[in-house]
């Protein structure tokens, strides 16, 4: 049964708050050579039976409709038959 | 004016937008559950605040595909009045039916505070009849309404005139400290091409009696009402 993975990360372009306050708590912890951090999402999608290759467009699919949101967001799709 | 107050699980600004709109603007109110996709002879819909379905994976992500959804598009593609308050701004942001996208608040903080915004534009079904500029007092709720779009989009809102409402001071001028959330622009409202959906951060249904300290926000639900109601000849 095919397992997706799905990473949904803030577009470059985005100032990410969370990702910023993580990165100052990480220096104040003492951890200096943290260059930056940036948050995201990670979901697992356990697919019935199906071809690879209708995982990755069904999965594809979920990602762009749902899981993300292509005005601030940008992802990423891995499928492992 | 009969008026439609979407209720989603987890809205819960739904019964305050009903008393100001049928107790204090003495309107047909009727609430409208969310899996309801008729909206039947509504003359405007308000998408009220809260956190529709807990706002798990993002505000509004998952109440966009509501089945009330389909119908709030219609009746907004043919014209119709919507009004999205808080969360009900980031549904429509999520259903496409208003630019740009919420980020966390620029501090990261839950911010729930009276703010002060500017009437940038007064035609919209909201803002008609209110005068360009005044500085409306409202309380605003949220994590995330840190407005956003690509620059490029931001410029053609700007360029278009769809910037409703602005954080400003008072006294009604630009601060980044009266931008509280960060927002870009200050933008606090906005509404869509054809300036018949509209969507604000602020809660004009907790500023809309005397006693709450503030009636500012009354000014928005009469211009909806003076907008719908067919004049006495």
């Amino acid at each position: 049964m095919p397992k997706a993975r799905v990473y949904v990360t803030l577009k470059k372009s985005v100032f990410d708050p969370q990702g910023r306050t993580i990165h100052e708590a990480l220096r104040s912890m003492g951890y200096e050579g943290v260059a930056d951090v940036r948050q995201g999402k990670f979901f697992e999608v356990d697919l019935e039976s199906m071809p690879a290759e209708r995982a990755r467009e069904t999965v594809d699919e979920i990602a762009r409709r749902v899981l993300a949101n292509p005005v601030i967001e940008s992802y990423r799709v891995e499928v492992e038959p | 004016m009969k008026v439609g107050v979407v209720v989603f699980p987890g809205s819960n600004c739904d019964h305050d937008t009903e008393h100001v709109l049928r107790d204090v603007c003495g309107q047909d109110v009727r609430l409208v559950w969310h899996k309801d996709g008729n909206l039947g002879d509504l003359d405007a819909v308000v998408l009220p605040g809260g956190f529709a379905y807990g706002d798990y994976l993002r505000t509004g992500a998952i109440a966009r595909f509501s089945p009330v959804m389909k119908a709030v598009g219609e009746f907004a593609r043919a014209g119709g009045p919507v009004l999205g308050i808080c969360n009900g701004f980031q549904i429509l942001q999520e259903a496409g039916l208003l630019p740009g996208a919420m980020l966390r608040n620029g501090g990261v903080k839950f911010l729930s505070q009276p703010v002060h915004v500017r009437v940038e534009r007064t035609d919209t079904p909201v803002t008609a009849g209110i005068p360009a500029g005044r500085v409306l007092t409202m309380p605003i709720a949220h994590g995330e309404g840190n407005f956003y779009a690509e620059p490029e989009e931001l410029a053609r809102l700007e360029g278009e005139g769809q910037v409703v409402f602005r954080y400003t001071t008072k006294d009604g001028r630009l601060d980044p400290a009266a931008n509280v959330n960060g927002s870009a622009n200050a933008i606090a409202g906005v509404c869509n091409a054809a300036r018949n959906v509209v969507g604000l951060m602020p809660h004009p249904e907790r500023a809309a009696e005397p006693e709450l300290g503030s009636a500012d926000g009354r000014q928005l639900f009469e211009a909806l009402v003076r907008v719908l109601t067919p004049v006495a000849r």
